[in-house]
């Protein structure tokens, strides 16, 4: 058993709340330039230019890239061989909360969804997915979520029937219906399979998966690629000004699902896909 | 690209269109979700507003903390489309601006034409580099309400796109439909 302390978990998780909500991930840096230089029409153009100073911007400063400074979405892997001494949930929200108090990140979290709503003021509590894995370390991903793009996201419990143009043509619908509001250029995740509860989770890490990445099964691969481009045919465009860069990068992941259903989920992210990993 | 002083007259309105490129100076408020839903309820109650809105630009944001040494936070604009219940009171009250990003109802767009306002947009997620336009601010209500309080902000050559003009068009369809059209997308 290989120990891992709690001091060490709050210090990461302080460290990537910051480096996360003031620096864009490589990956995502990578394709705004490209989108940059692929999109013609002039206000789209224009709109694109400002993203990349923003986050140039943000990143000079140590400023937050965008104001919403999300709810801290944490996914743990962790290694079967790891032994954390003292309380994983209370280090990594301790860590959530050191970082965002110390850095003027901003608190977005109400204690109560419908009744209270009172604003925690330390952006806690996280949400957090835990993994176990085989291996003696800790891997932890965290993924500020903005709500804008957040509240744009669906799941549909597709039959096995509606098959490959029923999921093409979902995805589509749910771009459409989250168009300007969820601030594009989009990152989408898909989910396809699993459960109601799973294959919303499935969406998510399809989300924060490399923008560049595929499937490793090609006829997915193909699929992200296909939905992508008909995405970016549909004219909403950086802003939602009009313009080919509606989405920078589309995931699929996948999962075994029942006979009878066919579990299809969306998660929507804006421009500012922030993520950041930290293995301890 | 045109320069718009506030306060926002209704001349300076009605010469804008859907897709002109504007640069707004002088003072604008923030406001959002909660600060809204208690501005109406003070209309509801007869009560006097903390600022009369009278030619005045609502700017939804909830800035990220400010760090010592700066003026503001992150600011870009949060989803406008959460106000939709609250800005038609507002716009009959003579507010003449909004600035946030994405779509708006029917109800707000009725009452952008009937009143002459102007719906504008900011681009979400440029946080930072919007911050760089404000060089004054001052919380005037619902100091509670923390990142949601309403700020009087005095802003130099804010850059926004106007979203709805008077008559009622909307860049968001617009734009759309021009993109399609010079792409050969539409059907």
């Amino acid at each position: 058993m290989r120990e891992i302390k709690y001091e060490e978990i709050v210090n990461a998780i302080k460290d990537i709340c910051i480096s996360a909500n003031n620096v864009l991930p490589n990956d995502i840096s990578e394709v705004i330039a490209e989108a940059y230089q692929n999109e013609d029409f002039k206000l789209a153009k224009e709109t694109l230019e400002i993203l990349i100073e923003n986050a140039k911007i943000a990143q000079k400063e140590k400023s937050p890239i965008c104001q919403d400074t999300g709810m801290a979405c944490v996914f743990v892997e962790i290694g079967q061989d790891v032994h954390v001494v003292g309380d994983l949930n209370d280090a990594i929200n301790e860590g959530v909360r050191q970082g965002y108090v110390s850095e003027y990140l901003r608190k977005s979290v109400v204690n109560d969804p419908m009744f209270d709503r009172v604003n925690t003021k330390d952006n806690t509590p996280a949400i957090i997915h835990y993994e176990i894995v085989s291996g003696d370390k800790l891997k932890i991903t965290l993924a500020p979520k903005g709500f804008g793009s957040e509240n744009m996201c669906q799941v549909k419990m597709l039959k096995p029937s509606d098959g490959e143009e029923g999921v093409k043509d979902f995805v589509l619908k749910v771009v459409n219906d989250a168009g300007a509001n969820a601030c594009p250029p989009m990152v989408i995740g898909v989910g396809i399979g699993g459960s109601f509860d799973y294959v919303t989770y499935l969406s998510k890490k399809a989300m924060l998966r490399d923008a560049k990445s595929h499937h490793p099964d090609k006829r997915y691969a193909l699929l992200e690629d296909e939905l992508l481009e008909k995405i970016n045919q549909t004219g909403i465009g950086p802003a939602g000004y009009g313009g080919k860069t509606t989405a920078l990068s589309l995931n699929i992941e996948t999962y075994p699902t029942h006979i009878a259903g066919m579990p299809v989920a969306v998660s929507i992210c804006c421009h500012v896909a922030r993520h950041k990993e930290v293995i301890l | 690209m045109k320069k718009i002083m506030t306060p926002f007259k209704e001349k300076d309105a009605l010469s804008l269109k859907a897709g002109d490129q504007v640069l707004l100076s002088g003072i604008i408020y923030t406001g959002r979700d909660a600060a809204h839903k208690r501005l109406l309820q003070l209309i509801k109650e007869n009560k006097p507003l903390p600022f009369d809105v009278k030619d005045q630009i609502i700017y939804y944001v909830g800035p990220t903390p400010t760090k010592p040494g700066h003026v503001f936070g992150s600011g870009g604009p949060t989803t406008s489309g959460r106000m939709d219940a609250y800005a038609p009171e507002l716009l009959k009250l003579g507010l003449r601006g909004m600035i946030g990003k994405g779509y708006r109802n029917e109800d707000v767009k009725a009452a952008i034409v009937n009143n002459h306002g102007v719906y504008f947009g900011a681009i979400g997620g440029a946080g930072a580099y919007i911050s760089h336009c404000i060089k004054e601010c001052e919380v005037i209500a619902f100091d509670d309400l923390g990142t949601e309080a309403i700020r009087r902000l005095y802003v130099e050559d804010l850059p926004v796109t106007v979203l709805i003009d008077c008559q009622g068009n909307d860049l968001y369809e617009l734009g759309r439909i021009q993109y399609l059209k010079e792409h050969n997308y539409g059907n």
